[in-house]
């Protein structure tokens, strides 16, 4: 039975879609679309989606594992160097070891497991900042892959990984291309869709949702509450090196090689997509669906600028006013929707 | 979405039933027998002490909490308040002393132990995650689920549906269990604190100052919900400096300073004037009174 509060009339609908925290990613979403699908017939023809949503969906996952992590009230600086690290390890098991692409795919997610274990670990026992401890972590394994890949290859790069066993199949997987509406998809949008959507059911309908936004809201209130902050914290930077591992594994399939420096400088993209979706620095606050956008605005600028014939110098430029406008719409939405409550 | 299992047991209860009356229904009065005399309290300390390195802050403190009754602790600052609540909700161990529930001798190694036996703290800051809608807030770390194995999930229809009749069974007024705690007054967020505690089964609700930063019309709302978890037969312990508040609903007023006990009261044994006195320390505030009166000459010459 449900009796309605007369004041609950109120409440609109469309009050109800303004506290949603993807709302300004969604705008700015369409707003981007509109306007380079205006320059370019290419941009907004199938195959120009097909092409700009490749970007989006490797941004994409992480984008997504980062957005958990910042409303757990955490960063995770190593992110992008790991994606590097466990494709570097593949190829180098793969191919210099003999080991399958499988089983050196497995070898590597355990790497990426231990490397988030530890980040979570210090973090949680120390007390320091994420920010603080995954620097440490991201310089660290970047002198690790440089180091590593010279004394192996005597070069900054490994490849080959083509004529490694199981690497048909591991390529159909994680790096094949799907026929759909008359052109081919990247495989990897799939995964991007399908992360996306696991950890949105997680965040909304699962009691670790509701202890993830509890720790990144409060942590000391949810430990009050019995909520085990710790063991939260530690498995939402497992997840983060998780999606690391997978995109490392996308990317080194489809290239067939992986350079040493891969990855570095992609952490702040992961960073700057979860906050354009509506994810607080504060923690507490983000939407999983809001990030997968602000990964799609990226992909579509990244190739609108393209496109539409423009230098692509400028797509630092565009991300940064991009970045500040997300930020103040999300703020002025979430005011607004604050002060009609009370 | 119908199943159940893995939910808490609600408490049991005698209040009005959800959809009933509103709220208004509280009378505070200490006449309507509702205590029962036999049965044994269902928290009592004897002669508790706490020290802390040379500093005594608890010494040979007695009092209990009743069925259906509410227990006043009024004291300044340091008068050991706080000491006592952490005794009493389990996050200290007395170092002399009886601690008995329910008549038997007990001792608890966290508040969650004590919570687990039916004793639950309602600490000012409140432990809510104010960016946290109502609902997600009263279910932390008890959320309901379905389904088994990986698709055990957050049942949301059913929080959503719980509180929002937990609350109005209360009395409590809230208008959308979707909005974030934040967006709550003081009021209003001490009342979902105490409508959680009561449907998380406890027996004994320990308050600690839960009126300290309102105003008066706020205050008054909480002492309202307080009185009906009372009436649902809960003992209530209530923390508070402020003999305003404490005398309309105790039974029982402890009053602390310095660390020990200067009596337990029946509401029959003392006045609210008795009672705002020794609180301040009696003859302390006559003579500050006195210091402050300017248009009168100094002397003993004071009714």
């Amino acid at each position: 039975m449900t009796v309605a509060d007369e004041r609950l009339a109120r409440t609109g609908a469309a009050r109800r879609l303004l506290v949603r925290p993807e709302l300004g990613a969604m705008v700015g979403a369409v707003a981007v679309f509109a306007f380079f699908a205006s320059q370019s017939a290419t941009f907004r023809s199938i195959e120009g989606v097909a092409n700009w949503l490749d970007p989006a969906s490797t941004l994409g996952i992480m984008a997504v594992a980062i957005a958990l992590l910042m409303i757990g009230g955490e960063f995770d600086l190593s992110a992008g160097v790991l994606t590097g690290t466990t494709g570097l390890i593949t190829v180098i098991l793969a191919t210099r070891y003999g080991l399958s692409v499988w089983t050196a795919m497995l070898v590597s997610l355990a790497a990426a497991l231990l490397v988030g274990f530890l980040n979570g670990l210090i973090v949680v026992r120390t007390g320091l900042p994420s920010f603080i401890v995954t620097l440490g972590t991201f310089l660290m394994l970047q002198g690790v892959n440089l180091g590593v890949t010279k004394a192996l290859t005597g070069t900054v790069q490994v490849g080959g990984l083509r004529g490694a066993e199981g690497y048909e199949g591991a390529r159909a997987v994680l790096a094949g291309t799907f026929p759909a509406g008359g052109t081919d998809f990247r495989v990897a949008v799939l995964w991007w869709l399908g992360v996306t959507a696991l950890a949105t059911w997680v965040l909304m309908r699962t009691r670790a949702g509701n202890r993830i936004f509890a720790v990144g809201g409060d942590a000391r209130a949810a430990r009050a509450a019995g909520v085990p902050a710790e063991r939260t914290k530690i498995a939402l930077f497992m997840t983060t090196a998780v999606a690391a591992w997978l995109v490392g594994s996308i990317l080194a399939l489809r290239f067939t090689s992986v350079q040493a420096n891969s990855g570095i400088g992609q952490e702040f993209v992961y960073i700057i997509a979860a906050v354009i979706g509506g994810c607080l620095l504060t923690g507490g606050y983000g939407s999983a669906i809001g990030a997968a956008i602000g990964a799609v605005i990226f992909g579509m600028a990244d190739k609108g600028i393209v496109f539409a014939g423009w230098d692509a110098d400028w797509f630092t430029f565009f991300l940064g006013a991009m970045l500040l406008l997300a930020t103040l719409a999300n703020r002025l939405v979430r005011r607004y929707a604050e002060e009609v409550r009370r | 979405m119908t199943g159940t299992d893995g939910v808490p047991a609600d408490a049991a209860r005698g209040g009005p039933p959800p959809g009933g009356p509103g709220p208004g229904i509280v009378e505070a009065d200490p006449g309507t027998g509702r205590a029962a005399e036999a049965a044994p309290p269902l928290l009592e300390v004897r002669a508790v002490g706490k020290t802390f390195g040379g500093v005594i802050a608890l010494r040979d403190v007695s009092t209990r909490v009743c069925r259906g009754e509410v227990t006043c602790v009024l004291g300044d600052n340091g008068a050991g308040k706080s000491t006592l609540i952490k005794i009493l909700s389990g996050m200290h161990a007395p170092d002399s002393g009886e601690y008995l529930l329910d008549g038997a001798p007990a001792a608890f190694t966290s508040p969650r132990d004590a919570m687990d036996q039916g004793i639950a703290t309602v600490y000012q800051d409140l432990a809510m995650i104010p960016l946290m809608s109502v609902w997600r807030n009263f279910f932390l770390g008890s959320e309901p689920v379905l389904g088994r194995g990986p698709f055990r999930r957050f049942d949301v229809a059913r929080a959503r549906r719980v509180v929002r009749e937990e609350l109005r069974s209360m009395g409590i007024d809230i208008r959308d269990v979707d909005q974030p705690m934040g967006t709550l007054s003081g009021g209003e967020r001490q009342s979902v604190a105490i409508a959680r505690a009561v449907h998380f089964g406890a027996r004994v609700l320990i308050l600690d100052e839960p009126t300290s930063a309102l105003g008066v019309k706020q205050a008054g709302v909480v002492l309202r919900y307080i009185a009906q978890a009372r009436d649902r037969g809960l003992g209530v312990v209530l923390i508070t400096h402020n003999p305003h508040h404490a005398y309309p609903i105790g039974d029982r007023f402890l009053l602390l300073n310095r660390g020990t006990s200067l009596g337990e009261y029946g509401k029959a044994g003392i006045t609210r004037e008795e009672l705002t006195s020794l609180m301040a320390g009696g003859a302390e505030l006559e003579r500050l009174a006195h210091e402050l009166d300017r248009g009168e000459p100094p002397g003993p010459a004071y009714p």
